[in-house]
């Protein structure tokens, strides 16, 4: 009744292909977006606006770019946490050494070279598929942490090993990284770099590209034998793929932590942001936010429940506990919808559209 | 769909139970202290009696002498489990808490402590790293809001090179043998590699490093490679289950335990427990005294044990990591104390704290005042030194306990606070900060 | 031309110098490959069955021996901690099976996957609130003396855990082939509906499955237990047995053996020779270039199913 398409007339094919056509899900949209552009910096305190928003959107755009390479192309990947990493070191060593660099061009610049080093481990897709490809991608994982835990010349020969952001600004005056910077201009940065880069995906996984990927994806026989170019398509989503993680891993390591040395991007990264989108729904642009969501924010909540609850728990209690609570909501969500919270969403919606009737 | 229903009713409970509670209350009247700890996790063999040494002593100080000079002392523990992101979210959770906000934080890990400089440097909380995080902060003049007393990484380094000069007879006797250093291959395990390098060329001995990948449960490639390079002494800096397994490697390869030294993060009950006795003789340094042979350990057991109310079990009182985290609380609190000379006798902020570390002096007396005659040395903070004179000891396992076997060796102070001010004035320059000018600061 | 000298020239001049050290590595390579294979062989099993590659198989692992080393501490002696341990193991799989895998019957490997994982999370959380977060140190009465045979450092515990590993790889072949109950499993790995339709209780069978796995992990973190201590990083051993997996094939178990020393070797004289020319600490990356290698040559794995694709 309420959430209808009924009496919306496409005046356009451009209206047509819009990617939310029904006019509710636009205002909600714009009604979220306002949100995070005008509530979230006012209304936050500090510790939301750091420790909760801003590693969710990095997150998030960590798993967008695994579902790129996983959830559309169908290569599983382990290597996203190495990715991440190549990223926050190019852009470390690019702002070094070019101290009048943008920070915009070096997050564009660091992207580039990660999707380059991408393609490069993307190579045995070619031969190998579905968990040993992630084997490879695993050598690929490993490789990369050691080889800038073990070449100095990667964090610039200090002492630990440990790279620390510059400080750095965008529109000349306000300071998105060290220690100036205030947490609004951090969250606002992110926010904008995750939703313009959330866009771009959105419009590629609808055109072409996406749906050669999607080919490959499902049948990749067939889908070279109707004309989609195999080792084009599969180094063409490792590229992209690793060019979002380069930046999330740059802003992970600049932005959030603003200090960070290599064994922050190990293998349990890659199975983190896995697990996003596994969780959160393959094959989904909104599935990598709720991924993200779930697996960033439902530990902090279920830390902190117990004292909101006044309830005095001994601390190691809560963290056993915490875990139990979440493997157990994990295998939960499985049962009730093995598609994601993505597809549960979805599923909402379409009941939506009915209700208040039933079928 | 039934399923899914119940859960959403649940979810929908939960968030009005949740939504509706309220935080923590405290009294005006208190100071707050953050505590980050790992009590999970890998590493909560280590943190545990850490962190129970250090609440212990904090219950006793509130039980006996009602706080720091009459203001109790508040706080509250935050899991960490050694994350460098949980240790993030704990510090912005907890950083406004109780009536002046947190006074200091101790990260308890060198991890941590790299994510949280900037950030408290900002927010004007001293980050107290003892003994471990950045050794180059002992320069207060580049980190003013961090602190690395009793003794650094690279001070360690040095007073273990001069304690086996003094095995061998001199350390003009070091040169031509062959030292090794045992180390976890990350930013902790890197930090000695230069101050041993810089000392195999001033001493001439050779320096043979063996990297082990964390997290170092699989050590046999490089045992086999000690022994085949026998070198005449061994060092090792590694956390958590490394410890045990290179411990037992050592055994396992014949290689004589009581030239085996470990940094003072390597040399603790759950380190050498696994082993049993063939950890018999390894030693290791440490900055503070075990056992539970000392005026304040026994005030500890008086007034929290005897009371029923200790974190943990009596016999555990007096451990290595115990009495870590006991002499942690008495130089936070002393500095607390020294604050509130300047400040007055109430809920202090954490500038004032800082500059009450600044200007700490633990003097002889003040040690025996606080029954640790022999648990610490006492020490001198300043604006331009952060480590203070600490002076490093050598203890050994005899398959029962931890036992001092040397004096206390002091580090050359010279060369280090060279090493200091040449790494903090690059890092400095790095960031775009400006050193303080320590002679105008008051 | 220095770096093509470092990595192919002077490892194996150095080799050449030093024959005996080469045997020693080899031997000890062999023996920690070994381990690996304990480990691996838990995978194996579940995967094989029940076509499940079991993320939670280190932390179960480390539940098996927590239970073990708990019973131990508390009085009992080592064969009845061993029948408690084992008695554990089952009702976790029966609790599995009916929880886990019978709601997520007919789904996809990926979230089968998944499911494992939360119950890796699970069994974490769940372990340490029971047992505690401390180190317990594993003795039971292994030797661990270091035998010097013909100038060649070998350790008695190493001989010991390859013995057993022997032993376990025999007795689950002599079940697999030669037993209704491993026809049974070796028919459903086969064929999840071809083996219902015969009658065999694919649930029933799961639950076997899941516990000999457990056992098989209770085993592994015996053995890795008294080396390392009962402690959390116990779970990490599943780790270093993926590339032993990948290298095996993930349904074989002889494969899980072989692969298991081929890393094993390949690891440690790897890092001993090649190591030193790129600064040490090699043996994570290379088990991993390694089995990479060999899938590009064989794709399944040595001893795996070869995998055929229909379009």
């Amino acid at each position: 009744m309420l959430y209808r398409e009924v009496g919306e007339l496409k005046a356009s094919y451009a209206a047509d292909q819009a990617i939310f056509p029904i006019r509710q899900d636009r205002w909600l949209m714009l009604a979220a977006l306002a949100a995070a552009y005008l509530v979230v910096p006012v209304a936050g305190s500090e510790y939301w606006l750091l420790t909760i928003m801003i590693p969710f959107l990095v997150f998030a755009l960590a798993a967008l770019g695994l579902n790129l390479l996983t959830g559309y192309a169908g290569q599983v990947s382990l290597g996203t946490g190495g990715f991440m990493a190549v990223g926050a070191f190019a852009t470390y060593k690019l702002t070094t050494a070019l101290p009048g660099l943008n920070i915009v061009l070096a997050l564009l610049l660091a992207g580039t070279i990660t999707a380059l080093v991408g393609v490069l481990f993307g190579f045995p897709s070619l031969r190998i598929k579905g968990f040993y490809l992630a084997v490879a991608t695993l050598a690929a994982q490993f490789f990369l942490i050691w080889m800038f835990n073990k070449f100095p010349w990667f964090y610039n020969y200090s002492a630990s090993g440990v790279i620390s952001a510059p400080p750095r600004a965008v529109f000349g005056r306000f300071y998105v990284t060290g220690a100036e910077a205030d947490p609004r201009a951090k969250y606002l940065f992110v926010l904008t770099v995750v939703i313009l880069l959330a866009l771009a995906a959105k419009g590629l996984v609808r055109g072409r590209v996406g749906r050669a990927w999607m080919a490959i994806r499902d049948m990749d026989v067939a889908a070279e034998i109707i004309g989609i170019r195999p080792l084009r398509t599969k180094l063409l989503a490792f590229a992209l793929s690793s060019f979002y993680c380069g930046i999330a891993g740059a802003m992970w390591a600049f932005i959030h932590t603003s200090a960070v040395e290599a064994s922050a991007f190990e293998i349990d990264r890659s199975f983190e942001i896995l697990f996003m989108i596994i969780i959160g729904g393959l094959g989904s642009i909104l599935g990598s936010f709720l991924g993200a969501a779930f697996i960033v924010l439902l530990p902090i909540f279920l830390d902190n429940a117990p004292r909101l609850a006044a309830l005095e728990i001994p601390v190691n209690l809560v963290t056993n506990l915490q875990s139990m609570i979440f493997g157990a909501l994990i295998i939960f969500f499985l049962i009730v919808e093995p598609n994601g919270l993505a597809r549960l969403w979805a599923i909402g919606k379409e009941k939506l559209r009915l209700w208040p009737f039933p079928h | 769909m039934r399923l899914f229903r119940t859960f959403l009713a649940g979810a929908a409970v939960a968030i009005a139970v949740f939504g509706l509670g309220a935080d923590t209350a405290f009294a005006q009247n208190e100071q707050f202290i953050p505590r980050l700890v790992y009590r999970s996790g890998p590493y909560a063999p280590n943190g545990i009696p850490f962190a129970d040494g250090y609440v212990d002593y904090l219950d006793m100080i509130n039980s006996r002498d009602g706080g720091v000079g009459g203001v109790r002392i508040a706080y509250e523990e935050c899991e960490t489990g050694y994350n460098n992101d949980k240790g993030v979210e704990c510090y912005e959770r907890l950083k406004n808490k109780g009536p002046t906000g947190a006074s200091l934080v101790d990260p308890l890990s060198t991890g941590i402590t790299y994510a949280l400089i900037e950030r408290a440097t900002a927010d004007k909380i001293p980050v107290v790293s003892m003994g471990y995080g950045r050794a180059d902060a002992s320069y207060g003049a580049v980190f003013p809001y961090v602190f690395t007393l009793p003794a650094t990484y690279w001070a360690q380094a040095d007073a273990l090179i001069k304690y086996i000069g003094q095995q061998e007879g001199g350390l003009d006797k070091l040169k031509g043998k062959k030292i090794g250093l045992v180390y976890i291959d990350i930013a902790y395990g890197k930090e000695p590699i230069s101050t041993l390098e810089k000392l195999s060329q001033k001493l001439g001995y050779t320096f043979l490093k063996y990297p082990v990948s964390a997290p170092g449960i699989e050590q046999s490639a490089t045992w086999l490679q000690v022994r085949q390079q026998r070198p005449d002494w061994l060092f090792m800096w590694g956390w958590g289950v490394m410890n045990s397994t290179a411990i037992k490697g050592a055994a396992s390869i014949g290689y004589p335990m009581d030239h085996f030294v470990g940094v003072w993060w390597s040399g603790s009950e759950p380190d050498v427990a696994p082993a049993g006795e063939a950890a018999a003789g390894y030693k290791s340094g440490a900055f503070h005294g075990p056992g539970q042979d000392y005026g304040v350990i026994k005030d500890i057991l008086k007034y929290v044990y005897d009371k029923n109310s200790g974190h943990t079990t009596r016999d555990k009182v007096g451990e290595v990591l115990y009495n870590r985290g006991v002499i942690n609380a008495i130089y936070d609190l002393e500095a607390i104390r020294a604050a509130q000379g300047k400040f007055g006798k109430k809920p202090l902020k954490g500038e004032e704290v800082q500059w009450g570390y600044e200007h700490l002096d633990i003097t002889p007396q003040r040690v025996t005042e606080l029954g640790a005659d022999g648990l610490m040395v006492p020490t001198q903070l300043s604006c331009a030194n952060h480590e203070g004179n600490g002076e490093v000891r050598i203890q050994q396992w005899d398959g029962k306990h931890w036992k001092f076997v040397s004096d206390w060796i002091k580090p050359d102070r010279e060369m280090l606070t060279e090493m200091y001010k040449e790494s903090a004035l690059a890092y400095a320059k790095e960031k775009g900060i400006t050193p303080r000018e320590c002679e105008k600061v008051m | 031309m220095d770096l093509l000298a470092t990595a192919f020239v002077t490892p194996f001049a150095n080799m050449w110098d030093n024959p005996q050290f080469v045997l020693e590595v080899v031997i000890g390579g062999l023996l920690s490959g070994v381990m690996y294979s304990l480990v691996a062989l838990g995978f194996v099993l579940i995967y094989k069955a029940s076509g499940v590659f079991n993320f939670a198989q280190g932390t179960m692992v480390l539940f098996a021996a927590l239970t073990f080393v708990g019973a131990i501490e508390r009085g009992l002696p080592i064969w009845g901690a061993f029948i408690i341990a084992v008695a554990v193991m089952v009702l976790l799989a029966v609790a599995i099976e009916r929880l886990m895998l019978r709601p997520l019957v007919n789904q996809e490997q990926i979230i089968l996957f998944m499911g494992t994982i939360g119950l890796a999370f699970f069994l974490d959380g769940f372990g340490q609130l029971v047992w505690g977060s401390d180190v317990h140190p594993l003795d039971i009465g292994i030797p661990k003396a270091p035998l010097i045979i013909g100038g060649v450092l070998v350790n008695e515990f190493d001989l010991v855990a390859a013995v057993v590993a022997g032993s376990l790889v025999v007795a689950l072949a002599l079940l697999f082939q030669h037993t209704a109950v491993g026809r049974a499993l070796r028919a459903v790995a086969d064929d999840h509906q071809a083996a219902q339709s015969v009658g065999i209780p694919l649930r029933s069978i799961w639950i076997i499955v899941w516990s000999i796995a457990g056992v098989v992990g209770l085993v592994a973190g015996i053995m890795w237990g008294s080396n390392l201590g009962v402690q959390f990083s116990l779970s990490l051993v599943a780790l270093k047995a993926l590339p032993v997996l990948i290298l095996g094939g993930f349904t074989s178990v002889p494969g899980a053996i072989v692969g298991g020393l081929i890393v094993g070797v390949g690891e440690k004289l790897a890092e001993v020779f090649w190591g030193p020319a790129f600064g040490g600490a090699i043996e994570d990356w290379f088990a991993y270039a390694l089995a990479l290698v060999f899938l590009l040559f064989r794709p399944q794995g040595l001893f795996g199913e070869r995998i055929i694709e229909r379009v």
